[in-house]
């Protein structure tokens, strides 16, 4: 057992936006490979960082912790019991006492039972103890999001629920570039955070990832494409439908601004803002139900500020108010043609 | 530093073992309960020699410090009536197993407390002043004003800050006890809760993950037979909560928790068992709440004044440790000096509630500090919008009151 010294730092760098990075250092990497990677490259340079979970030990059931058991040792990469509750309040202990928790929770449809130990405890433990004490080594990652065949049980989208809990911060990736580096920025930012991985794009996201250790700044909202005439905003596996029903819009002569949210609490509301400004039109897309989703607190945020330069009302395209369905996925989703129609409604109003 | 480690799959291929089959269909009905330890009885007798090794500046300060605590809690009971704070809840009758573990762990041990645990907080130096100011919550409250009485924390004398919903500590605790044991440290995470705390689905997981990933983990839970109004009898069959523990596979003590001798020497134990087989140790400690739940609770609307009265003269461990220490010679017993004790303790309450409430609250400023490790912009807008709200009606609201006023 070796005696973990005091922490560390690192040669990571610090970027806005991840084309900002200029390493040609890189590896083709899917999505689960970047996570890997961030998760290694973690373990390696803080020898206080841990790793728990469900099925962690053997590489996880989605691969993410794959050869980092045998190369850092059952002390810091582990298989908890099965008990989503126990898993959180073990990584707000961790965390309470100086060691940087990483925790898994195997779907984000499984995190409910965490819930009081996230939002009572982890959001709340600086605020109510005078800064005294923290748990902002913590962070907690999950899956997320639809998956072709998941139902309700395998393909939620919870962001909103924690979005609504101060103390927290979420973050939802769209790529593996983006991902490595959210995710070391949120392992090291110094307040707990709920990394959702969407489980769509653990094989099927490619890209030249850069193996050096960098960090992506949270609380960010990145254009991912400029545009002139309408707004697109959205996070996580949505950023690739509102590029396709871009591509749609584009064939009539409509200019789309799409918008990565990136970290959805606290979010960035000056880039979306500064963005509807100069477009007069806004679409706000998530896989969660309609109702009290992250499409109703940024309409809310954009038509406060700014409500002189609409055009059109703000449209949510969303998931419905149901339960995520199985056979019926394909017609619940919010997919290309739903952003599409809603963008051609928002021109011609 | 890395090291190269094969990964060993455990093998669960079958194997036929004879003796693990029985052959007729015979239950586990009853078991016999786990007895408590105890080293005097209730007339302060020494029944168990050899654990008589306590030295005799700790007993007296243990002692001074339980009767101190009787008085301050009396004295605070009392200023939320007369509405100088907003609400407490006393200790009493339970103070020997609070201030005797706290006294037989190690000053580096976290403690991660429920509510009831003034006497942790008090034998680490925690003060009547400290008490009071986070009563009142006034800015000299180490917790800046944010939570209601009792709610200490003290990251000075390691004990982690109360929170209101229950048991969410103890698989904190686990969780703790995990670093501290791949760290190789001499340090344990000792955590406090009822046992109506107990029958929370924090607890089973806290225990499971304790056990099944070696934590140096204390559990210690106060059986105090109620939890508010609900007595034990509806809050859990089988043999209390101590009967759970070795179902985990946990060391387990079952505690005479009015017994000072006893729950100092079982405390040392079990923390010396952690170390040595860095694994958790269950402790329940059998005591009896004699106050009410809190000043938000009549207990005598559903439990006799002479059930009350039976523990509180039958089985007292302020009585019960004055006894042996008497009757040892270990301590001089005369009216005058315990109640000198017991006087200043209550003028410096008194004039730490006149001190206290004189002081100021937190500032404006910290209703938005410490939701993060920095104010981020959305709540520096929210900060500006309230300030101008409050400059524009300032006749409304008491600006005054906030250290730093707008």
């Amino acid at each position: 057992m070796q005696l973990l010294r005091k922490v560390y730092r690192f040669s990571s760098t610090k970027h806005r936006f991840a084309s900002d990075i200029k390493s040609t250092n890189r590896q083709k990497m899917n999505l689960f490979q970047a996570i890997n990677n961030a998760l290694d490259i973690e373990l390696g340079a803080n020898p206080k960082a841990l790793l728990f979970g469900e099925d962690v030990k053997f590489g996880g059931v989605f691969r993410c912790s794959q050869g980092l058991n045998e190369k850092y040792g059952t002390d810091r990469v582990f298989n908890t019991p099965l008990c989503e509750q126990g898993i959180g309040a073990f990584g707000i202990g961790l965390a309470s006492v100086g060691y940087t928790a990483i925790a898994e929770i195997q779907f984000g449809d499984y995190i409910f039972p965490a819930f009081d130990q996230i939002v009572n405890e982890a959001a709340k433990f600086r605020y109510r103890s005078g800064d005294q004490f923290n748990c902002g080594s913590l962070t907690i990652r999950t899956t997320w999001g639809a998956v072709g065949h998941g139902a309700l049980y395998h393909s939620q989208s919870p962001e909103a629920y924690f979005a609504h809990t101060p103390g927290l911060k979420v973050v939802v990736p769209r790529d593996p570039i983006q991902a490595k580096g959210l995710l070391l920025a949120s392992i090291r930012d110094k307040n707990p955070v709920i990394f959702f991985e969407p489980k769509a794009l653990y094989r099927n996201a490619e890209d030249e990832v850069p193996l050096d250790d960098y960090e992506l700044e949270l609380s960010k909202a990145e254009v991912v494409q400029e545009g002139k005439h309408i707004t697109l905003i959205g996070y996580g596996t949505q950023i690739r439908v509102l590029r396709e029903a871009a591509k749609l819009a584009e064939k009539d002569g409509v200019s789309c601004e799409i918008i990565d949210l990136q970290t959805i609490y606290p979010y960035d509301g000056q880039t979306l803002v500064d963005s509807v400004k100069k477009t007069g039109r806004c679409i706000i897309t998530h896989e969660a139900p309609q109702t009290c989703g992250m499409g109703a607190e940024l309409s809310a945020l954009i038509q406060e500020k700014c409500f002189l330069h609409l055009e059109a009302p703000i449209k949510r395209v969303t998931g419905y108010d149901t339960p995520f369905p199985l056979v019926h996925e394909p017609i619940y989703l919010p997919d290309k043609f739903k952003i599409y129609e809603a963008i051609k409604q928002s021109v011609n109003y | 530093m890395k090291h190269f480690m094969r990964f060993s799959k455990i093998s669960k291929a079958f194997q036929e073992v004879p003796s693990q089959y029985v052959y007729q269909i015979n239950p586990i009905k009853n078991f016999e309960p786990i007895k408590q330890f105890r080293v005097i009885d209730l007339e302060g007798n020494l029944v168990a020699k050899e654990y008589n090794n306590i030295p005799k500046e700790i007993l007296n300060q243990i002692f001074d410090l339980m009767i101190s605590i009787e008085e301050m809690d009396n004295l605070l009971y009392m200023s939320q009536r007369q509405g100088k704070i907003s609400f407490y809840m006393t200790s009493f009758g339970e103070t020997a197993t609070t201030v005797g573990t706290t006294a037989a762990l190690q000053p580096q041990d976290f403690i991660f407390p429920q509510y009831r645990e003034q006497g942790s907080f008090m034998w680490r130096g925690f003060t009547i002043e400290q008490i009071v100011n986070q009563c009142i919550g006034n800015h000299l409250d180490g917790g800046k004003g944010r939570q209601m009485p009792v709610h200490y924390g003290s990251k000075d004398l390691n004990i982690v800050t109360v929170s209101s919903p229950l048991t969410t500590q103890v698989p904190q605790a686990s969780g703790a006890g995990y670093g501290f044991r791949v760290n190789g440290e001499n340090k344990i995470a000792a955590t406090w809760f009822g046992e109506g705390a107990a029958s929370e689905g924090d607890f089973h997981s806290a225990m499971n993950f304790a056990q099944t990933l070696k934590c140096q983990t204390l559990f210690l839970c106060r059986n105090n037979h109620y939890a508010i109004s609900t007595p034990t009898d509806d809050q859990f069959r089988g043999d209390t909560i101590a009967g759970k523990a070795p179902a985990y596979g946990m060391r387990t003590l079952k505690i005479d928790g009015n017994d000072l001798l006893a729950v100092y020497n079982g405390v040392k134990y079990a923390r010396e068992q952690i170390i040595k087989n860095k694994e958790p140790f269950f402790i329940e400690f059998i005591t009896y709440r004699i106050g009410d739940h809190s000043t938000s609770d009549h207990s005598v609307l559903y439990r006799s004044q002479e059930e009350i009265d039976s523990w509180k003269s039958g089985n007292n461990p302020i009585n019960r440790l004055g006894l042996f220490l008497k009757k040892q010679g270990l301590r001089q017993f005369n009216d005058d000096h315990d109640n000198q004790i017991r006087k200043d303790v209550r003028n410096r309450v008194i004039a730490a509630l006149k001190h206290g409430s004189e002081q100021q609250s937190p500032s404006i400023q910290d209703l938005f500090t410490d939701v993060y490790d920095e104010v981020l912009p959305h709540l520096q807008e929210q900060y500006t919008q309230l300030r101008e709200h409050l400059t524009k009606y300032k006749d409304q609201y008491p600006i005054n009151k906030f250290k730093g006023g707008l």
